[in-house]
């Protein structure tokens, strides 16, 4: 067996599905931006803003190595090392075998996955969360959640020879998860939730109208997103190859399912196709299909597209149910989507489309996979969501988690940033530079 | 002298401001405006959550007429500002005591 060396066009894939990935964040910035009422627009922009610096900083000390990790060996988290990644700038990519790109580059990549979860944990608590206790919060739940959970679903272990060291406890387990439908969606949902029991509801939820104060904005952040994702799925095949090709095409058609799915519901349930759901369907479309992507044919994408665009949008009726205030609905279409898509491939998945992918029901392999899938979306949902409560909870007891009552109604623009977003009078309105 | 002041459909702003024009008047004031009157508001829905808006958008006309010309400037408004449909808006007009134009200090009917 010769050495493997560096793919120029592997590595140049990456790197850039890695830029199309840091550029989700604040893409979702806009889609979030844009549904909150004006007064709130900046702070919902900077809480996705605020986790890149955050992240991108804990990755290199010590983030990139609790997740993916091996020296350790163990199923729950990579190695506890405060290495600042200087120690691996001329090694190839080592996760469950040799990919033929430098590993700073697949760090760089995964550091995207990591910078994004926890933003899209944001939507769930908008409009009255203190901006340094955000700030704790990204830094605590990266750590203990997000991190140890990418290691039980990414971290496929450092393989020589036949032997394997430090995979993770799902990748073990045999999970299929390509992009991340477990570890970022359901994970980001769960967590959600349960910061939005944490911190209760908005003053005047379901008794004034919380409109969305620019769906433009929405629009634009759904494109980004929408071009964004291609590399975080397509950019997971870690290749440019046919598993990329794959993902590629099912990320389109899945997402083109979905956003007519949530408009068929809207325009039989309420007589309009709105805009709004136009980019909701389509955000619940790449959710479902981001750990399906590398596993189903186009066919079965756009089936899996059509029903999360539905389900999601029927989804946003429980919190009015049950009365929590996930004011953006991370729980409709994060949770309930990526919860959608990563049992779908237990139905769906087929070694057809992927020789490293499992038959689920409808190609005969029976039920195995499907039960593997349920196993990971109920350990991942279940410890973000019980992590998150006992963070969330702290961080309430201590240091605060919400604004004053009177800075929320003034809008949390100017009590946390001290500014505002719009200026849409041409008259002045006083005062002078101090 | 009176001020008249008109709410009308937005739409119809510039078919009244060429008839008042047309008529003789030399200047006005607009504002955006929103209210409600017997046309209410309407439902608009966000992700399945329907909302009713009370105040829908208008826009308020103020023009300063000598007592003389007042009922005619009115109908002048009226019959530009009627679609005949609910929601058309409102005339109306209050005695003014004085006027000064800032410019040259003129007062009264001569500052109009």
């Amino acid at each position: 067996m010769g050495e493997i060396v560096l793919n120029s066009g592997d590595t140049a894939w990456v790197l850039a599905s890695t830029a199309l990935v840091l550029l989700m964040t604040p893409g979702l910035a806009f889609f979030y931006g844009g549904m909150v009422r004006a007064k709130s627009v900046l702070n919902m922009m900077m809480m996705s803003m605020i986790t890149i610096g955050i992240v991108s900083v804990l990755w290199v000390i010590y983030g990139f190595e609790l997740a993916f990790g091996y020296k350790a060996d163990s199923p729950w988290y990579g190695n506890i090392s405060f290495s600042g990644l200087g120690g691996m700038v001329n090694d190839l990519t080592n996760n469950g075998g040799i990919y033929p790109i430098p590993v700073l580059v697949f760090a760089a990549f995964q550091l995207m996955f990591a910078i994004i979860t926890p933003a899209l944990i944001s939507g769930a608590i908008a409009d009255r969360t203190k901006f340094t206790a955000w700030a704790v919060f990204v830094a605590i739940w990266s750590t203990i959640v997000y991190f140890p959970v990418a290691h039980w679903v990414f971290a496929f272990g450092n393989k020589v020879g036949d032997t394997v060291t430090g995979t993770g406890f799902l990748a073990g387990k045999g999970l299929e998860d390509f992009a991340g439908g477990t570890a970022v969606h359901i994970n980001a949902g769960a967590a959600g939730l349960a910061l939005a029991l944490v911190l209760g509801k908005r003053v005047g939820w379901r008794k004034e109208a919380m409109r969305p104060h620019s769906l433009p904005l929405v629009m634009l952040g759904a494109g980004l997103l929408w071009f964004g994702w291609f590399g975080f799925n397509a950019g997971s095949a870690l290749a440019a190859n046919g598993t990329a090709g794959l993902a590629f095409m099912n990320t389109q058609v899945a997402t083109a399912g979905a956003l007519l799915g949530w408009l068929l519901v809207e325009k039989v349930r309420n007589g309009h196709a709105t805009s709004l759901g136009a980019a909701s369907g389509a955000v619940a479309g790449l959710v479902a299909i981001t750990p399906a992507c590398a596993f189903v044919a186009p066919w079965a994408a756009v089936v899996i597209g059509l029903v999360a665009g539905i389900l999601c949008s029927l989804a946003v009726g429980i919190k009015y149910a049950l009365g929590f205030d996930d004011s953006l609905d991370g729980v409709a279409v994060h949770l309930v989507g990526g919860i959608w898509g990563s049992l779908s491939i237990g139905l769906f998945g087929t070694s057809i489309v992927n020789s490293l992918g499992v038959d689920g029901i409808f190609y005969g392999g029976g039920t195995a996979l499907l039960v593997k899938q349920a196993l990971g979306v109920g350990l991942v949902l279940a410890y973000s969501f019980v992590a998150t409560l006992i963070i969330g909870f702290i961080i309430e007891k201590t240091i605060g988690f919400r604004i004053k009552k009177d800075a929320e109604v003034e809008g949390i623009d100017l009590s946390e940033h001290a500014e505002t977003a719009y200026e849409m009078t041409s008259s002045s309105r006083g005062g002078s530079l101090l | 002298m009176k001020l008249i002041t008109a709410i009308l459909k937005p739409f119809k702003l510039d078919e009244v401001k060429d008839a008042l024009q047309a008529a003789g008047v030399t200047g006005m004031t607009v504002s955006e405006a929103s209210g409600f009157g017997r046309q209410r508001g309407h439902t608009e829905v966000y992700r399945g959550a329907e909302y009713t808006v009370d105040l829908v958008p208008k826009v308020r006309l103020e023009v300063l007429v000598d007592d003389k010309d007042a009922a005619a400037i009115v109908d002048v408004i009226v019959k530009a500002a009627s679609t005949g449909s609910i929601g058309d808006g409102k005339v109306w007009t209050t005695p003014v005591d004085s006027i000064v134009r800032v410019r040259t200090g003129e007062r009264g009917t001569e500052a109009i």
